[in-house]
């Protein structure tokens, strides 16, 4: 399989690779998606400041290439954005930037997802 | 050391250069370019006797009649042949055939288009070792049974059917036994004196032979009928029509020639080299041996990296030539039908890595693979979710999943 140069970077050097300490903090929020029959387990962490902005981003991802990436690119695209405009990332975007081929949209989406379940769950730690 | 390294001589191997020598006599105008069929001037007759000893060696190598050898063009349509051709002649005595479900697919689809036609097929269940067990087998026995085909060595996890006894109790019923040869010939002892089959597939690149040139041993005494899949000028006793490529006939017949005399001596050097690899990677955490580990042959190791996703184990590979459990053509992963016939999870399967290793292969080469290895799998796991759950103890098959 061909992968674009941008999946090859981020599959070699892939940023923000790792956990949040203590995820029972308030300004985390984790989301984990996927499942291990499928291929593909994305976990995304969010650490969300007093202001509602984020202010950094972790991932680990069980994946192939696309998937990896994908998690990867999302962690440098959510900083320093607000959690409405992080909700407001589109798979079709992480595709387009990451020339996924078509049997590996479903990574994209599963990075979507993961931002989503993230916001989520830093929501409801904050009720 | 030049990269990648070929470490994937299960799927084909190159040919020796002393076959390679060979075989460029049996082309040109300078050559003997003749066809081994033409009766009536010496051009035919020098290919037909290049062809003749060609058959010899292959014979030899297996201890057989070299009567009993059919040339094809591969293993493929040596199972296609062994099976329909025996299916169809004996097809009036009964339409059962049994097979089993790791077989390669140049039988199974096979048996399946003959399920078309209107035989039954069953298709056996292996041991999770991959091995057959013949108790299961004679239990599927029936009087409506013409043909059992089990392959010798399994192409992808490399364990060793006992066809001795398979042979046997199909002897003791009467029924025909058929054998894919592909992955033995050359790399373990086959004597067909003593062996009970009736049919052997067999292939020449796997054995440092040229693509396209195969054959079936078809057992003469007592005499195997076949009714030809290949219509034509009546070649091989007229179960395969079609001219004989004398060079690529010469070239298996040398490559068989050289495995009997080496085979012995390069086996050594292939455990020694695949004990190297796997002393190199067994520490490895959560790492596995997918088939039996005493029964099967020296130069595969089929092996499991568990919580490592296996396209992106494939990418850490990169400068490893291997075949990977999974085949990742389409959008869902298809996990190898092989591995799941042992009953292993599809996660398992695709993180499993075939490694066969060969003639050419150096020590060199196999240090540098476990290095990759130890790398490669070290940084996929740094960056697996399921790697961290499984060190906090997490039963990953407990978890509730987010499918998607």
């Amino acid at each position: 399989m061909a992968y674009s140069d941008k999946v090859i970077d981020h599959y070699e050097n892939p940023r923000n690779v790792g956990s949040f300490e203590d995820k029972d903090d308030a300004h985390i929020g984790t989301g984990m998606v996927g499942a291990p029959a499928c291929g593909d387990v994305m976990k995304l962490q969010l650490k969300v400041g007093d202001d509602g902005v984020i202010e950094d981003a972790k991932f680990k991802t069980y994946g192939c290439g696309s998937a990896i990436a994908s998690s990867s690119l999302v962690t440098e695209w959510v900083k320093g954005k607000t959690l409405d405009q992080a909700s407001e990332l589109k798979n079709t975007e992480i595709a387009e930037e990451l020339a996924l081929p078509p049997v590996k949209i479903h990574c994209s989406i599963l990075a979507e997802d993961a931002i989503k379940a993230a916001i989520a769950d830093y929501k409801k730690k904050n009720a | 050391m030049k990269l990648p390294i070929y470490l994937d001589y299960s799927a084909t191997t190159p040919v020796d250069p002393r076959v390679a020598e060979k075989m460029m006599q049996y082309l040109s105008v300078d050559g003997v370019y003749g066809n081994p069929a033409s009766r009536s001037h010496r051009f035919g007759w020098q290919a037909e006797e290049a062809v003749d000893i060609a058959r010899n060696q292959i014979a030899d190598l297996v201890n057989a009649d070299p009567r009993e050898i059919v040339f094809t063009s591969g293993a493929t349509e040596s199972n296609n042949l062994a099976i329909k051709g025996a299916a169809n002649f004996y097809g009036k005595k009964g339409k059962h055939i049994i097979t089993s479900k790791t077989e390669h697919k140049a039988v199974l689809d096979t048996c399946r288009q003959l399920e078309r036609e209107g035989y039954e097929v069953t298709y056996l269940e292996p041991e999770t070792n991959g091995i057959i067990d013949l108790a299961k087998l004679e239990a599927a026995l029936r009087d409506d049974t013409v043909l059992v085909s089990i392959m010798h060595v399994n192409n992808e996890i490399g364990v060793i059917q006992d066809i001795q006894a398979i042979g046997e109790l199909c002897r003791s019923k009467k029924i025909l036994f058929h054998v894919d040869a592909a992955q033995s010939a050359g790399k373990i002892e086959i004597d067909l004196q003593a062996l009970p089959v009736d049919m052997m597939s067999f292939s020449a690149h796997k054995v440092y032979g040229p693509k396209g040139i195969g054959a079936l041993y078809v057992q003469r005494k007592p005499r195997i009928r076949l009714e030809a899949q290949m219509h034509g000028g009546g070649h091989e006793r007229g179960m395969r029509s079609g001219t004989l490529p004398t060079h690529q006939i010469v070239g298996m017949g040398e490559a068989f020639a050289l495995a009997k005399q080496e085979m012995a001596e390069e086996n050594a050097r292939i455990r020694s080299l695949r004990d190297r690899f796997w002393n190199g990677i067994k520490d490895v955490e959560e790492t596995y041996v997918n088939g039996d580990m005493e029964q099967r042959v020296v130069h595969n190791l089929n092996v499991s990296f568990n919580y490592v996703e296996g396209e992106s184990l494939m990418m850490a590979l990169k400068d490893l030539a291997v075949s990977s459990g999974s085949a990742c053509t389409s959008a869902s992963l298809e996990p190898s039908y092989v591995l799941r016939a042992l009953g292993m999870n599809d996660e398992l399967a695709h993180s499993s890595i075939r490694f066969s290793f060969g003639r050419f292969t150096t020590e060199e080469e196999v240090d540098y693979a476990v290095k990759v290895i130890h790398e490669g799998i070290a940084r996929l796991r740094e960056m697996s979710p399921l790697w961290d759950m499984f060190k906090d103890g997490v039963d990953l098959s407990k978890v509730e999943w987010a499918h998607h």
